[in-house]
């Protein structure tokens, strides 16, 4: 009886659940190889989106949080790090004088953003600052694959009965359809270092990957760890079962 | 206590300080019911998870900065840069998740067994002063990382303090240190977060000595009078709790290395921004079913009364509980009663983290009266009208013990 109670209370559940589930954009779903239990970041893959971060999401967005010496992660070496550093001009100081001054990049500089600071960025585009990347894929759900949709999700054309402001852009992945930012990515707008095929999907795919490294760089270490930790653990814990089993009996005589 | 220590140095030394026989009457010699099954481990659990809260926080404090422009970047730094900054981290923030799914077991337990029940009614009032400081320190230490969801939390739950009459806004001030949530806020959250786990670990002390004077409750809930039916703690449950550890820490160690931000908001990984509130202001999961109790009644302070009711409801408990039977056992309508209030509670927690709006605001309402009704009517008419079943009166008597030890 209670059973069936239980059952009918179950089934009314997840009707009502399913009914009021809300109407939202399939993400389009990748195929990343930092996920699962043995989620690994793929090398020439981080490289490419350095790439394409620096020829085109670093004009608009900053990546505070990123050291340069963290570059070692997507195999470079320390000099050619040392060598990219050193293109990049840092306010330092003060100095003996009082005086702030400008000097090459070294290793452990953070990455330089492209505004001094949220203002002079909300300044720029009328309000709508370009967020910093550093832990964007974190900040909402399936991070990376809602990355890669909205990036490849512009729709050049909007629907007949949608209004778009002047200066906003359709992309339906986005809350409420519209965002400001212009569609930064189409085919061949970088041409890749190591020859690759720059098409959107390449471009979006390696820079998401790019970003979920910036917002996660202990991710492979985290996993890594994580199996030799749980494979201990079973064993200990199978071996305190077996212990137990054999103290138990002592007094089921 | 008649046992002499064998080692000459600590025989003296008990002799004048007797912790040695003290933490052997405690954790050696203690007799303990033969017939605890596995939701007995919940009780030893919560201690270890309570030390390794403590253990990771302290690790965590001697790199985090409590200051609204720090906070944040800071608990990055202990993320990025610090050695095995991030698993410190992820073991604190899981951590919090895993205590309170093991405290809501336990509880769980108490209810279902009549462990609250004369004369263990003072243990179940430390148990429950444990719980409300928990949940302190949890809203205190969710806090603390600066984010977006840390922010307006503390704003939306310090507000919750101006639906009382008359003072209600000076006290808002007075918490806030301030006229919004700001610096000095998170300063003394920091302060606070940082002490409550010691406040907890004395209770604790106190919840064990009260256990101790009685002993454990059992699953057949009756009052263990033969010498047969107990058994020393150690070795046979030092080791069945070890065991519990083991599974325990496996399930800990999936959620911290392969799932360490599943049980978290993603949006508090956007830095703290006043001017910017998230669509959605969500507590952590354990606290989403009081925030549906909260949400369903529409005059703030009543909203505030019933969630703190809620609660403080326990405290009675034993008293609205009219049965004179404890364990579930032997009460085959209260045990119907039990899974519904218990599957009431699940849907109180899923509807906590919907808009309250339409049918969600609808169940919200019936669920959170029905959890009164549960306490308030259910429990006193049951213990007086049901019929439960004979109770043996000794374990070895109750045929499904029987089974086991022959």
């Amino acid at each position: 009886m209670i059973k069936k109670i239980f059952f009918i209370i179950f089934s009314f559940f997840f009707l009502i659940t399913s009914l009021f589930a809300e109407e939202k954009m399939l993400l389009k779903k990748q195929n990343w190889s930092f996920e699962g239990v043995f989620g690994r970041y793929d090398n020439s893959t981080l490289q490419r989106g350095l790439q394409v971060y620096q020829e085109v999401c670093s004009a608009c967005h900053g990546m505070k949080r990123l050291r340069f010496r963290e570059l070692n992660d997507l195999g470079f070496t320390n000099d050619q790090i040392e060598q990219y550093a050193k293109t990049f001009e840092i306010l330092d100081g003060p100095n003996e004088l009082g005086e702030m001054f400008m000097r090459p990049g070294e290793p452990s500089d953070t990455f330089v953003s492209p505004y001094k600071n949220k203002e002079e960025a909300k300044a720029t585009f009328n309000g709508a600052y370009p967020p910093d990347l550093s832990l964007l894929t974190k900040t909402m759900k399936n991070g990376p694959d809602y990355i890669y949709s909205l990036l490849t999700g512009y729709e050049e054309n909007s629907p007949q009965d949608f209004e778009l402001t002047d200066g906003l852009y359709y992309n339906p992945y986005h809350d409420g359809k519209v965002i400001a930012m212009p569609p930064p990515l189409y085919d061949n707008v970088i041409e890749y270092i190591d020859g690759t095929n720059a098409s959107l999907h390449q471009l979006s795919f390696d820079i998401v990957h790019f970003l979920n490294w910036a917002a996660e760089p202990t991710l492979q270490e985290r996993k890594s760890l994580g199996l030799k930790v749980l494979l201990f653990l079973i064993v200990l814990t199978l071996l305190l079962y077996v212990t137990m089993k054999e103290i138990w009996s002592w007094i089921e005589k | 206590m008649a046992k002499k220590f064998k080692n000459k140095t600590l025989a003296w030394l008990d002799y004048r300080l007797p912790i040695f026989s003290v933490l052997r009457e405690a954790l050696v010699d203690h007799p303990t019911p033969r017939n605890l099954n596995y939701w007995w481990n919940f009780g030893s659990l919560a201690g270890i998870i309570l030390v390794i809260m403590i253990v990771s926080g302290l690790l965590l404090s001697m790199h985090y900065v409590a200051h609204v422009d720090l906070a944040f970047d800071s608990v990055e730094h202990i993320m990025r840069d610090v050695n095995y900054g991030w698993l410190i981290r992820y073991i604190h923030s899981v951590g919090a998740s895993m205590f309170f799914l093991i405290v809501y077991i336990h509880i769980s337990r108490g209810l279902y067994y009549g462990s609250y029940k004369s004369p263990r009614e003072v243990l179940w009032w430390l148990g429950i002063i444990i719980f409300l400081l928990m949940i302190a320190a949890a809203f205190l230490g969710y806090t603390l990382p600066w984010g977006q969801m840390s922010f307006w939390g503390a704003t939306v739950i310090t507000n919750l303090f101006s639906a009382i009459p008359l003072v209600g806004d000076s006290i808002v001030t007075w918490l806030w240190g301030g006229f919004s949530v700001d610096n000095p806020t998170l300063n003394r959250f920091y302060s606070l977060h940082f002490l409550i786990p010691f406040i907890i670990v004395g209770v604790v002390f106190l919840h064990i000595v009260a256990l101790h004077k009685f002993g454990s409750n059992n699953p057949t809930g009756i009052d263990l009078t033969l010498k047969q039916e107990k058994i020393p703690f150690h070795p046979y449950y030092t080791i069945k709790d070890f065991f519990g550890f083991g599974v325990f820490f496996i399930i800990f160690g999936i959620f911290i290395f392969f799932l360490p931000n599943s049980l978290g908001h993603p949006v508090n990984y956007i830095p703290a921004d006043p001017l910017v509130t998230p669509e959605h202001i969500v507590p952590e999961w354990y606290f989403l079913p009081f925030y549906a109790i909260l949400r369903a009644i529409p005059f703030k302070l009543l909203g505030v009364l019933a969630m703190l009711g809620s609660i403080l409801i326990l405290f009675v408990l034993p008293w609205l509980d009219t049965c004179k039977v404890r364990s579930c056992r032997f009460r085959p309508i209260y045990k119907q009663f039990y899974w519904i209030f218990i599957f009431n509670f699940i849907v109180l927690g899923w509807v906590g983290s919907k808009v309250p709006e339409g049918h969600y605001l609808i169940i919200s309402r019936i669920c959170t009266a029905y959890y009164f009704v549960h306490f308030l009517i259910i429990l006193p008419v049951l213990g007086m009208f049901e019929k439960t079943l004979p109770v043996p009166l000794n374990i070895f008597k109750n045929p499904r013990v029987k089974k086991k030890y022959k």
